[in-house]
């Protein structure tokens, strides 16, 4: 086997395992340990391992949406850190912990890492409780709610030409249709683009089919260094580029219809280096699958969320790992050679990060 | 560590119960800025910025890095966000220390901060949840209890959380960045204080400050370049370790915790040290509730089990002629910023054995410890600095 | 929302009222512990790895990272491991300070939970204290540990600190 090399770092790093839960509306019975145990039970049965081998923890979740401090100290109860571990969180997307992960198997003698992440949308209104994420001072106090201010962004796209409504609904009833062979998906169903065109507006320019399902779910990732991973799995899914960049805040400092960040994420991990096989966005609305595919300079050779994607199921904190999930997943299974995982954070795609996995060839 | 990693600037906020004079982002950006003319540099120069805070819920914004971005110099960046509860500030500053360390940066911008006078952060760490009992008051109701089990067990005469309450204070006399300045400052006025949890006075607990601590990391040859630039030297991290274990399961030992134990052992050994009270020049340890210093001295290793009680007794984590000082800033004690507390213990250290710590500096210090801790002594950060290169 | 300004000085203020309604999931573990209440006793789940009875539990062993099932249910009957006598008013309170609030073991538990103890001075509660469950009227039990009104002494004699140091 030859490994591909990375562009970042000097010890490659690999995907060799994954688990996540079904993605609900409302996950009613469990609370967030029982959420996660069956989750992290599996990752570790799929690695063929157990909570001893893991040299490093990391894990992405937030408090606001369970509305109490510290959600990730109960979670980790499900994780067993005894005796004591190597452990820490991020106030983010799961996304972000993989990429804690993967710095610090960089260095020699950690070799693997356990990466979770965890959200249950149904616990309070999303609408209100993500208005928090907004400056303080001169935005959070009019409480806007996140679907107004994506069509803000959707109506710039139109704006400029970038895009319809149309293609909005072409999008959503791809996903629809991918996510039928995702056992995972909450949306899954065949309605083609001019049945959904006839859906009522949410907020305009965005229909209801344009934005993402309400879920609770969870995810883990097991990440391997070195050639140790081709012990776990036959083919591992190794991140050869990965980089992740933030925009202004406000939005009056961006334009809206582009993403800067992505773009120059995307540069840095190497996307364009090579054949993108397929890429699993972390676009909950319609409009921003288009946006990113531009930003990332994704051609139409490239299979956009086969899985989905958020459109389909959309746990808040774990959304960004399940598209690690998903194309990861497609590399070890041998369908594709190289893929393309995206994960978002913060208001309007503020903040992104890109990766690049590759299997050995 | 692949590479050696230096802190090459630190800037800290002059810590207060209120900062009604600046926004959060203002906040931040006087410890940043102060931390980037330090080293030299400009926010042009910075690679990344990691950013730690305790919960959200302490100021009611949620993830407020996202609106710190700019403030931060950010844009076009990676900024990431670490939460590890009170242990935050240290393992922020480890989380930015292995992107350099581990070759991704050469130069990382930390910043750790709280502004609880935005909210209230006692209500935030007791928020009723249905179907408990709504017993616990604040971090006090928790470890209050974890002291009396300590003093039960070691025989501690019942004064010596008041003496570290006292030299803690007579420690923060000179740090002009100090929250609390108590001229007056003895054993008296800490015993005539409130009990607020018996047995804890008012004066044996942390103050809730508004402040941010940010310190700038590089790589050797950025380092190296800055102190030709600049004049002053760099701190190189000698050693660095996180650990964490459940928040409670049976048999656990809350008054000595296994990952206390353990991430001392880790760092300790990374930085190549056997007697750290000899070794160590001195150390700065998150000790929010006074008994925490005698606990801690046995749980790192400074002193036997049982046996803690009798360091500060004795004086010997005085800066004031003690041989192995702790928390010569005046520590957790006399200044409070939540998620900056652990950021500044690992600052104050390195500003030790960059000789820069003015009034409150130990005479040639060259090996310092910066420790952190939270939850409800769970999670654990540590570093050791020294102002030789590790080998 | 309200901000004071004056024609000179900054605004130094800005008050943003924060409302927001969660519905808490219990989970299934601790939905039993919840219905004991109702009942007016206590049920705990014993670890299959490690056999220690958690009370109330959350699903898991949180050192063997296993799910708990076996249910135990546990007496009335507790010792006062530790505690402290809280004197500090905060937002929120709903009970009359001072108070005492004591890590209560359960007798066949393995984990101790925060309990209020009343019936007795503060001055003369000691760990090793022996106490029992007082719970509310019956037409008053709930799915809550409030139904537990507090825990009184039994009057017999305190338990030596070195019987449950583990608890410590």
């Amino acid at each position: 086997m030859s490994t591909p090399p990375p562009r970042q770092g000097t010890r490659p790093v690999a995907i060799v395992a994954c688990a996540q839960s079904k993605s609900e509306r409302r996950i009613e019975q469990a609370n967030e340990v029982e959420l996660l145990m069956p989750v992290v039970t599996e990752v570790y049965a799929n690695a063929g391992m157990t909570k001893d081998d893991v040299d490093f923890i990391c894990s992405g979740s937030t408090d606001y949406l369970i509305g109490g401090p510290f959600s990730f100290v109960t979670a980790l109860d499900a994780v067993g850190v005894w005796p004591p571990k190597a452990e820490s969180h991020v106030e983010m997307d799961g996304a972000w912990a993989l990429y804690e992960a993967w710095v610090t198997l960089q260095e020699e003698g950690k070799d693997v890492a356990l990466v979770y992440g965890f959200g249950k949308s149904s616990l309070g209104d999303l609408s209100r409780i993500l208005a928090l994420q907004l400056d303080p001072y001169t935005m959070a106090p009019m409480w806007p709610d996140q679907v107004s201010l994506a069509a803000l962004q959707a109506q710039a796209m139109i704006d400029q030409g970038l895009a319809t409504e149309e293609d909005f609904a072409r999008i959503a009833s791809r996903a629809r249709h991918n996510a039928l062979s995702n056992p995972n998906a909450q949306v899954a169903n065949e309605k083609t683009m001019e049945e959904l065109m006839k859906d009522d507006y949410a907020v305009a320019p965005l229909r209801r089919h344009t934005l993402p399902p309400l879920s609770d779910g969870a995810a883990a990732i097991i990440l391997v260094a070195g050639d140790r991973a081709y012990d776990v799995v036959d083919r591992p899914a190794w991140i050869t580029g990965i980089d992740h960049r933030v925009d202004a805040h406000a939005f009056g400092a961006r334009n809206l219809a582009e993403s800067r960040s992505t773009t120059k994420a995307a540069e840095n991990a190497g996307v364009s280096a090579g054949p993108v096989d397929i890429a699993e966005l972390h676009a909950p609305f319609a409009h921003q699958e288009i946006l990113l595919r531009r930003a990332m300079g994704l051609n139409e050779s490239t299979v956009i969320n086969p899985s989905g994607g958020p459109l389909a199921a959309n746990p808040l904190m774990a959304g960004g790992l399940i598209r690690f999930i998903e194309a990861a997943n497609r590399i070890m299974d041998g369908s594709a050679n190289r893929a393309v995982a995206h994960a978002t954070s913060g208001p309007v795609l503020q903040q992104n990060l890109v990766a690049v996995l590759e299997g050995a060839s | 560590m692949n590479q050696r990693c230096a802190v090459i600037g630190v800037g800290q906020t002059h810590h207060k119960s209120k900062r009604e004079d600046v926004s959060i982002a203002g906040l931040v950006r006087e410890a940043a800025v102060a931390a980037l003319e330090d080293a030299g540099l400009d926010f042009s120069d910075i690679d990344a910025v990691v950013v730690g805070k305790a919960p959200d819920m302490f100021e009611g914004i949620m993830m407020p890095e996202l609106y710190l971005a700019g403030a931060l110099g950010a844009v076009g960046k990676p900024m990431f966000r670490v939460h590890t509860a009170g242990s935050v500030g240290g393992s922020t500053a480890i989380v930015a220390a292995h992107l350099v360390a581990n070759g991704i940066h050469k130069r990382v911008l930390t910043v750790a901060f709280e502004k609880q006078s935005d909210s209230d952060a006692m209500w935030a760490l007791s928020v009723p949840q249905p179907f408990s009992a709504p017993l616990l008051a604040g971090a006090g109701g928790y470890f209050a209890p974890i002291i009396r089990s300590y003093i039960n067990k070691s025989g501690a005469p019942n004064n010596v959380g008041m003496k570290v309450a006292v030299k803690d204070r007579l420690h923060a006399l000179k740090n002009p960045y100090a929250h609390l300045h108590l001229p007056d400052i003895d054993l008296k006025m800490v015993e005539e204080s409130v009990m607020l949890w018996d047995p804890l006075h008012y004066l044996e607990s942390c103050p809730s400050s508004d402040g941010a601590a940010a310190m700038v990391l590089s790589s050797e040859d950025v380092a190296v370049a800055q102190e030709k630039t600049t004049g002053r030297p760099a701190a190189w991290i000698h050693g660095m370790a996180m650990r964490s274990e459940p928040t409670m399961f049976a048999g656990r030992n809350l008054m000595n915790p296994q990952a206390g134990r353990d991430c001392a052992k880790d760092v300790f050994a990374q930085a190549g040290i056997t007697k750290p009270r000899q070794e160590l020049d001195c150390a700065e340890v998150y000790v929010p509730f006074s008994w925490y210093e005698p606990m801690w001295l046995e749980n790192l290793g400074f002193a036997e089990e049982n046996e803690g009680w009798k360091l500060t007794d004795s004086g010997a984590t005085s800066l004031d002629g003690g041989d192995i000082p702790w928390n010569c800033s005046g520590g957790v004690l006399s200044s409070n910023p939540i998620g900056a507390s652990g950021m500044l213990r690992f600052l104050e250290s390195a500003l030790q054995v960059r000789n820069m710590a003015g009034d409150h500096q130990v005479p040639d210090a060259h090996k310092a410890l910066g420790h952190a801790y939270g939850g409800g002594s769970q999670f654990f950060s540590m570093w050791v600095v020294g102002s030789d290169k590790p080998e | 929302m309200a901000a004071e300004e004056t024609a000179q000085g900054p605004v130094t203020m800005l008050s943003t009222p924060i409302r927001l309604d969660y519905n808490f999931t219990a989970g299934v573990a601790q939905s039993k512990s919840l219905r004991g209440y109702a009942e007016g006793r206590f049920i705990g789940q014993r670890c299959p790895v490690c056999k220690k009875v958690y009370v109330p539990s959350r699903g898991s062993c949180p050192k063997d990272a296993v799910a708990t099932t076996e249910e135990v249910v546990l007496p009335n009957t507790a010792t006062v491991t530790t505690f402290c006598v809280v004197n500090v008013p905060f937002a929120g309170q709903s009970i009359e300070i001072p108070y005492i609030t004591a890590s209560i073991l359960l007798d066949g538990a393995d984990i101790t939970f925060m309990g209020l103890i009343q019936g007795i001075a503060p001055e003369d509660v000691e760990m090793g204290l022996r106490v029992e469950a007082v719970w509310v009227p019956k037409e008053e039990l709930g799915p809550t540990l409030a139904s537990v009104k507090y825990f009184q002494p039994t009057g017999e004699p305190n338990r030596e600190v070195s019987t449950f140091a583990e608890h410590l």
